[in-house]
């Protein structure tokens, strides 16, 4: 079947099989900054913005994304790039794969909620999990993200 | 999951056809369960774009249409503002707000899901499901009747009759399931009190409700005993995530700081 979505702005067609994940047709297209975790909706690692919103790209069906926007990292590059900074400054990065998620995760709760506080960090943050830093050098750079703005 | 096709219908009855024709037909809503499942379907039925997305309020109840999201219920000023927010909060408590984003309260009533949070707080929020061929059926009865005809869930109506509430889910991480999570209500002369992931479905401990009615004014005795007549009426076991005996420890601390909770709320 053939599904017509906006990614990073761009017009695209993906042609997919009705049972496909997004995550699958993702990386099947290229866009490889959407990884490939637990693969059951628990880790966060294949998060993407859909509509603005963060979603585990491994449990939506490509099928339903119909007429949506999808933000990769690399739609948000600009932003990234600041969080990036921050992320090195503290200490926050390690093997770097959740990277891509935690700063569309983030960029989403920029987004959402209006200054919030270390605690509205972490509850945002729940479902974006992180095996090196611990995250307690993560939510240092993020609070500094969001105090640059 | 094999799907050979998905389709999008163009209004109700057209999805309900869909979904009688063949008993492998299935209705998609979130998804967000899917992968645990290892059915096949012969067709998906979308019910994006049937304008089953809102939540309308009046001031005696809210109906929230099925394919409204847990992080839109959690986030709605109307559900925050009803019951002392139990059911923002029951849905605020499930995984990560990525999941939330796609989970339809729909598609969690509809799974019958053992662990979910929702559960009780639907339960003590006397709330109804409205079917596109059953018409309204209250939930209590919905989850102790299993079999029913295929049909299409519309919407979900709860009450705001309740003046506070409260709920509890104990879990080991905040991406766990439940070990015990448990809500009660009460309007100007009535209690509800549920409690789910038992590790059995939630249900209602409605002795336990009707005893507390009896009083205006509570004491320590009268919460006891209370409390021991929800255990007695709710079904208790073990598995994976915890003993028999723990639930049970775990129910009555969290009834008893529940009903004291509610009762200084509501004055």
């Amino acid at each position: 079947m053939l599904v017509n979505v906006i990614v990073n702005q761009e017009t695209k067609t993906f042609v997919c099989e009705p049972g496909d994940y997004l995550l699958d047709t993702l990386r099947a297209y290229n866009y490889l900054s959407v990884r490939r975790g637990c693969d059951n909706t628990s880790c966060g690692v294949c998060t993407v913005l859909l509509n603005g919103k963060p979603v585990p790209s491994c449990s939506v069906l490509t099928a339903s994304v119909e007429g949506k926007s999808i933000i990769t990292v690399e739609g948000i590059q600009a932003e990234a790039e600041k969080l990036g900074r921050h992320f090195g400054d503290e200490g926050a990065d390690q093997c770097g794969y959740c990277n891509p998620s935690l700063a569309l995760t983030v960029y989403a709760m920029k987004n959402d909620l209006f200054q919030p506080t270390e605690a509205e960090v972490r509850e945002y943050l729940v479902g974006n999990l992180c095996r090196c830093t611990g995250y307690i050098q993560q939510e240092r750079a993020i609070m500094k993200y969001l105090g640059d703005e | 999951m094999f799907v050979a096709e998905y389709v999008r219908p163009k209004n109700v009855e057209e999805a309900y056809q869909a979904l009688i024709k063949d008993k492998k037909n299935l209705i998609i809503a979130g998804g967000a369960w899917m992968k645990l499942t290892k059915k096949s379907a012969s067709k998906l039925i979308s019910l994006e774009g049937l304008d089953l997305n809102k939540i309308v309020a009046t001031e005696e109840m809210i109906e929230i249409g099925s394919m409204v999201t847990l992080r839109e219920i959690e986030t709605n000023e109307n559900i925050l503002n009803t019951c002392s927010g139990i059911l923002s909060l029951a849905c605020h408590n499930i995984m990560g707000i990525n999941i939330r984003n796609i989970a339809t309260i729909g598609g969690s009533v509809m799974a019958r899901l053992a662990f979910s949070d929702i559960y009780p707080a639907l339960l003590v929020l006397d709330a109804s499901l409205v079917f596109y061929k059953s018409g309204e059926v209250s939930f209590a009865d919905f989850l102790s009747h299993p079999n029913h005809d295929p049909d299409l869930l519309l919407g979900i109506r709860i009450s705001r009759k309740a003046e506070a509430g409260y709920f509890r889910k104990v879990a080991i991480t905040a991406l766990d399931f439940a070990i015990v999570n448990l809500a009660l209500s009460k309007t100007a002369d009535s209690w509800r009190i549920a409690v789910g992931a038992t590790p059995f479905i939630a249900s209602l401990a409605i002795e336990a409700a009707n005893y507390l009615d009896q009083y205006k004014e509570l004491n320590d005795e009268i919460i006891q005993t209370a409390v021991n007549m929800a255990l007695d009426e709710i079904k208790v076991s073990k598995n994976q995530r915890g003993s028999k005996e723990y639930r049970i420890e775990l129910i009555k601390t969290y009834l008893k700081r529940g009903i004291r909770s509610v009762s200084e709320h509501v004055g």
